[in-house]
């Protein structure tokens, strides 16, 4: 018998990240900007992607959105009200979005190309750990918390937080009627991550989405780099 | 909470790297861990039981390093490590950094295997 030590020095997600890879590349090669929306249950994805796709078409945007849920679907079919193609991505129990997934449900995706789009959002299962650790190809990674959630949050989920392009706080309408404070949310997300991109909204009211949609715009328009 | 989805990317990989040792027996597998990488060796060593049963890899032991946070901070060049998850400040000159270095490791490192005696 004899022991030999094996240096591997690979990635464990390694499959994940080359797949994402490719996506990455398919997605800037049509000219698709594609962002991954990440937050806990309850959150308000849904709700503020919903008028994200409304107001986006009514820019005369060409909008798509997969949608990532443990088991139903009724997120698709709210967002379907938008007019937007939406497809939801079941994921039977897994805490995640894969980019495998991700790519199987782009490939047999009647009706929509890639090139026909300027946005594609990806709706991600409510969860603030394990998607964080599985990229999807996308440009703009965006961390979601509402103002019930209380102001520590991204305190309590740094890895998320801080691998986050733009942060967008959601229901902003109730925020003086759960005493949201607002500074200690701002500071705490920016402790964890300097320079991050920060939207104040309300899906119900509209508040806050026209800034939102303008820093889309201007991302789309740069190419990536 | 997506710790079996890890171990089980790090069976296959381990597994994948025996074919070219045919017959060997796995005696410890060492994973390179990131503190951002969002994983819990408690859970990675749980999982790591289950998901090694009946594989070449049954019975060997799991060694986690964990990788601390580094950042690298655009005002004064300076690199080092964070005082915690909560607060990412350059520990040089204090101002707010958010390029990672390190952190977000969740590598395999190594392996070491008993090789099966050669058939004369």
């Amino acid at each position: 018998m004899t022991t030999r030590i094996v240096e591997l020095r690979q990635g464990i997600l390694k499959k994940n990240d080359e797949l994402a890879r490719g996506l990455r590349s398919r997605f800037e090669s049509a000219g698709v900007l594609v962002l991954n929306l990440v937050s806990s249950p309850g959150t308000g994805k849904t709700a503020f992607l919903e008028r994200t796709l409304r107001e986006l078409r009514g820019r005369g945007a060409r909008v798509a959105a997969l949608v990532g849920d443990l088991e139903t679907d009724n997120d698709a079919r709210r967002l379907a009200a938008s007019g937007a193609p939406v497809r939801q991505i079941n994921t039977h129990g897994i805490c995640h979005l894969e980019a495998e997934m991700v790519g199987k449900h782009l490939q047999d995706w009647s009706g929509v190309a890639l090139e026909q789009l300027d946005y594609l959002f990806i709706e991600n299962v409510g969860n603030l750990v394990c998607p964080s650790s599985y990229d999807l190809g996308e440009r703009i990674r965006v961390a979601l918390l509402s103002v019930t959630e209380g102001e520590d949050k991204p305190l309590k989920y740094p890895t998320l937080f801080n691998s986050a392009d733009a942060a967008v706080i959601t229901k902003m309408d109730i925020a003086e009627a759960v005493g949201f404070e607002r500074e200690a949310a701002l500071k705490n997300i920016r402790e964890i991550r300097p320079n991050i991109h920060i939207f104040e909204t309300s899906a119900k009211t509209g508040a806050g989405m026209g800034a939102w949609l303008d820093y889309l715009a201007e991302a789309k328009a740069v190419k990536a780099v | 909470m997506h710790e079996l989805s890890v171990i089980s990317s790090v069976v296959d990989a381990v597994l994948d790297s025996l074919q070219k040792y045919p017959g060997a027996r796995v005696m410890e597998v060492r994973l390179r861990v990131g503190a951002l990488a969002s994983v819990i060796e408690d859970s990675l060593q749980f999982c790591y039981g289950i998901a090694t049963e009946s594989t070449p890899l049954e019975g060997s032991r799991l060694v986690v390093n964990m990788v601390p946070v580094t950042v690298y901070c655009e005002g004064c060049g300076a690199e080092g490590p964070i005082e915690s998850l909560q607060s990412f400040r350059c520990s040089a000159c204090g101002a707010p950094a958010s390029h990672v270095r390190q952190g977000r490791e969740l590598e395999i490192e190594a392996i070491e295997i008993e090789e099966a005696e050669e058939v004369k």
